[in-house]
């Protein structure tokens, strides 16, 4: 059910409020007016007069919860996502901001595309949708994109996700030049010059004859990029982190001191390439399901803050496609409406992380990276809220999805935790029993 | 027409006596086949393995006869789906389909939809249209056949999937080496050549290993990956090392095509490592099996003196490979 009913003041009382950001973890109210935060703490019923009365008992009041990567491909396959139906998936999955990666056709590398996700965005009126630009114009790694232009666009972060930058000397111009706005540079590590298959490589892919990616492609680039942020300083993100190797690559550089930060998706907490062996491509991904001590590691990394956030990588794509051979079929999985649940799984029923570790993973680390005010109740911070019955067992079916995409390859797998409310600046965008 | 095993149990079980006792395979009378599809070695029991090679020991017969034809899938109709060139292969399945009696249709790619942007699947939903029983299908791609499979309600007959499987080519293999030897537990198999892109390979590593018998996949590491060993096969780089001890020598075909990515540095090298003359062939047992699932390299895989020589089986593994395909199409028609 979804409502979008223009109000001004929400009381939400008596909720486990978890606001890493500010350090809170105490059962108490929220106060919502005009689009900001006005109080957290006990709210006397005379300070919120004409408020919507929200009961929270037994839920979790979060910050809004934020998806630091997204593919909405809009523009150029509005058939697969558009801005206004990842934002629609984000509010169902409890995610209040969602960045959207700039690989779109045309790829989001100037201005006028930052301009143009910022429109959708305010037309959607759903989850705030961030701008990421391209680091090379075009997506193709030859030279720099406008990244300053964009960046006085309101570009958050700048990446060439789908693929790293190959070109050493262009990502050190990019580090450099980032470095200057303060902007994060988002990486996908593979060294292309490694990339030959389809699926991890290792006796899955041996046995189903399919080529292999190995772990390496993905460390080597990290190994580079860190040799790079050392010499540099700019702030560095590693996307989708998928190996062991790189989990303890990043260890070592943030004990270094090194302003680097990392991200996690849930299909490299759950999934390993054993679930390539019936041929299915809905568990084609990049970078690809790995084995189970990657996931061991990965999710070790989310626990211990290696890996400082999470995020979906939800990349959506037509039927059609996903039907063909697996080699041929596109790489990438949705899972921005159920995601939160997906973490409950491998994080908080593992007993790894807690409610507030997996809470700070999807909202103060996230806002941290882009440098955002969002991700907290603090008083005056803008009105964002994800209320999380962390309780409600529910069952993931991909046709109520908002995602205009199916290729889920969580359908029918039963979770334990859901959004049940969220509240952008203010307004339940989002709500069910 | 006869779905038990003609041939002699006795035979077999003297055989089996010197197997390990978790290798003891033997077929069962009373086995029914259940499959509609044959889409790989790795989904089937040794049971299911050796009920084709005994289906085919039965079909073998008919291709002596003035008549070569029985009326097995008389009104049935097989689609050759050859997505990928195939010369051999489809003649083959084309001749065991009609001495079965089944009416076939060809589709080959080259001009075909395909070419026009049709996928796979709607290029097979359409034929299917037409009423057709059973597709033979060759693919490119590893896999192609699992996806038809889930989609289309005929049965699938998997005749080579990219780097995957190539069931019937193994079980011919197979059959051949039980015909010749007499038994497959404790046989010994080298497989040589580019084992990291062969679905000969694949499919002789699983079959083989089913039915007991030890393989050594040999080639450079730029051809033979390690994972390979999670099949149960051993990995050596070095083909002097081997000869000496093994009962089969399998020789892969080696793709031109393979140069360009660099996976080896030179023809001339490959076959001076790799190759199998006549030096080599006096290292080995005297009655060692050498085969080839064709088309030959003659000069690079093997010399002229060991393809033609008293050691090869190559001609006897295409007459087996006849009756292999008939007793496939027949047993995945029986559902």
């Amino acid at each position: 059910m979804e409502a979008s009913g223009v109000m001004n003041n929400i009381l939400i009382r008596n909720g486990r409020v978890i606001d890493p950001a500010a350090g809170r973890d105490e059962v108490c109210d929220v106060l919502l007016a005009e689009g900001v935060v006005q109080a957290v703490g006990r709210v006397a019923q005379a300070d919120a007069k004409g408020a919507e009365v929200i009961d929270a008992t037994g839920k979790i009041v979060s910050p809004g919860l934020i998806d630091l990567h997204v593919h909405c491909r809009e523009p150029g396959h509005e058939e697969e996502e558009t801005i206004a139906t990842s934002a629609a998936a984000a509010v169902q999955g409890g995610f209040t901001t969602i960045a959207a990666m700039p690989n779109t056709h045309p790829p989001a590398d100037d201005e006028t595309a930052i301009n143009y996700v910022h429109q959708r965005s305010a037309e959607a009126r759903l989850a705030r949708v961030l701008p990421v630009g391209c680091i090379t114009r075009g997506r193709e790694g030859k030279e720099l994109a406008e990244i300053g232009l964009m960046r006085e666009a309101g570009a958050v972060a700048f990446t060439d996700d789908g693929e790293g930058v190959a070109d050493a000397t262009l990502m050190q111009r990019a580090l450099q030049y980032a470095s200057m706005l303060g902007a994060p540079i988002l990486q996908h590590c593979q060294d292309p010059s490694l990339f030959g298959g389809v699926m991890n490589s290792g006796p899955a892919a041996v046995r189903l004859g399919l080529g292999g990616v190995a772990a390496s492609g993905e460390e080597i680039m990290l190994r580079r990029d860190l040799e790079l942020v050392e010499r540099i300083g700019a702030r560095y993100h590693v996307q989708h982190v998928s190996s062991a190797g790189s989990v303890e690559l990043i260890r070592q550089a943030k004990a270094a001191g090194l302003p680097v930060t990392a991200e996690a998706a849930p299909h490299h907490l759950l999934l390993t390439d054993a679930a390539c062996m019936e041929y299915d491509s809905n568990y084609k991904v990049n970078p690809p399901l790995r084995t189970a001590a990657d996931v061991e590691a990965v999710r070790a990394g989310v626990a211990d803050g290696t890996i400082d956030c999470l995020a979906s990588d939800h990349a959506p794509h037509a039927a059609e496609e996903k039907a063909l051979e697996f080699a041929l079929a596109p790489f990438g999985i949705i899972s921005l409406d159920c995601a939160l649940g997906l973490y409950a799984r491998a994080l908080i029923e593992t007993g790894l992380c807690d409610w507030p570790r997996l809470i700070e993973a999807m909202t103060a680390a996230p806002a941290r990276v882009i440098g955002s005010d969002l991700g907290t109740l603090r008083k005056g911070r803008p009105a964002d809220v994800t209320m999380i019955d962390p309780k409600k067992r529910w069952t993931v079916d991909v046709s109520k999805f908002a995602s205009l995409s199916r290729n889920c390859p969580y359908d029918g797998w039963r979770l334990t935790g859901r959004a049940v409310m969220t509240i952008v600046a203010g307004e339940i965008k989002y709500q069910t029993s | 027409m006869a779905r038990k095993a003609p041939i002699s149990s006795k035979k077999r079980k003297s055989a089996s006596r010197k197997k390990p006792p978790d290798a003891e395979v033997t077929a069962k009378e009373d086995f029914v086949w259940t499959r509609k599809d044959l889409l790989g070695l790795d989904e089937l029991s040794p049971h299911e393995i050796l009920h084709i090679l005994d289906t085919a020991e039965s079909f073998r017969e008919v291709s002596t006869r003035s008549i070569k034809k029985v009326p097995a899938l008389r009104g049935k109709v097989v689609g050759l789906l050859f997505f990928e060139d195939s010369t051999r292969t489809r003649m083959s399945f084309e001749l065991a389909a009609s001495r079965l009696s089944a009416d076939t249709i060809l589709f080959s790619a080259k001009g075909s939809s395909v070419s026009k942007g049709e996928t796979t699947l709607d290029t097979v939903r359409n034929i299917e249209a037409m009423g057709v029983d059973v597709f033979v299908v060759r693919h490119s791609e590893s896999g192609a056949p699992h996806l038809l499979a889930r989609q289309v309600q005929a049965s699938i007959v998997n005749a080579g999937d990219g780097a995957h499987e190539h069931p019937t080519q193994a079980l011919l293999d197979i059959f051949t080496i039980r015909q010749k030897l007499g038994r497959l537990a404790g046989v010994k198999v080298a497989i040589v050549g580019d084992i990291a892109h062969s679905r000969v390979a694949r499919s002789n590593i699983l079959g083989l290993r089913k039915l007991g018998a030890e393989v050594t996949v040999v080639g450079p590491p730029t051809l033979v990956p390690n994972a390979i060993t999670s099949m149960g096969c051993r990995v050596s780089h070095s083909l002097d090392d081997v000869l000496g001890e093994v009962d089969v020598i399998n020789m892969l075909r080696i793709q031109f095509e393979r140069f360009g990515g660099g996976l080896f540095p030179s023809l001339r090298e490959y076959s001076r490592l790799y190759g199998l003359g006549g030096q080599r062939l006096a290292k080995c047992k005297n009655n060692v099996l050498i085969m080839h699932p064709g088309p030959i390299n003659r000069g690079v895989e093997l010399t002229s003196e060991v393809a033609d020589g008293p050691n090869s089986c190559i001609l006897r593994q295409v007459a087996n490979g006849l009756a292999i395909r008939m007793a496939v199409l027949f047993l995945v028609s029986q559902r």
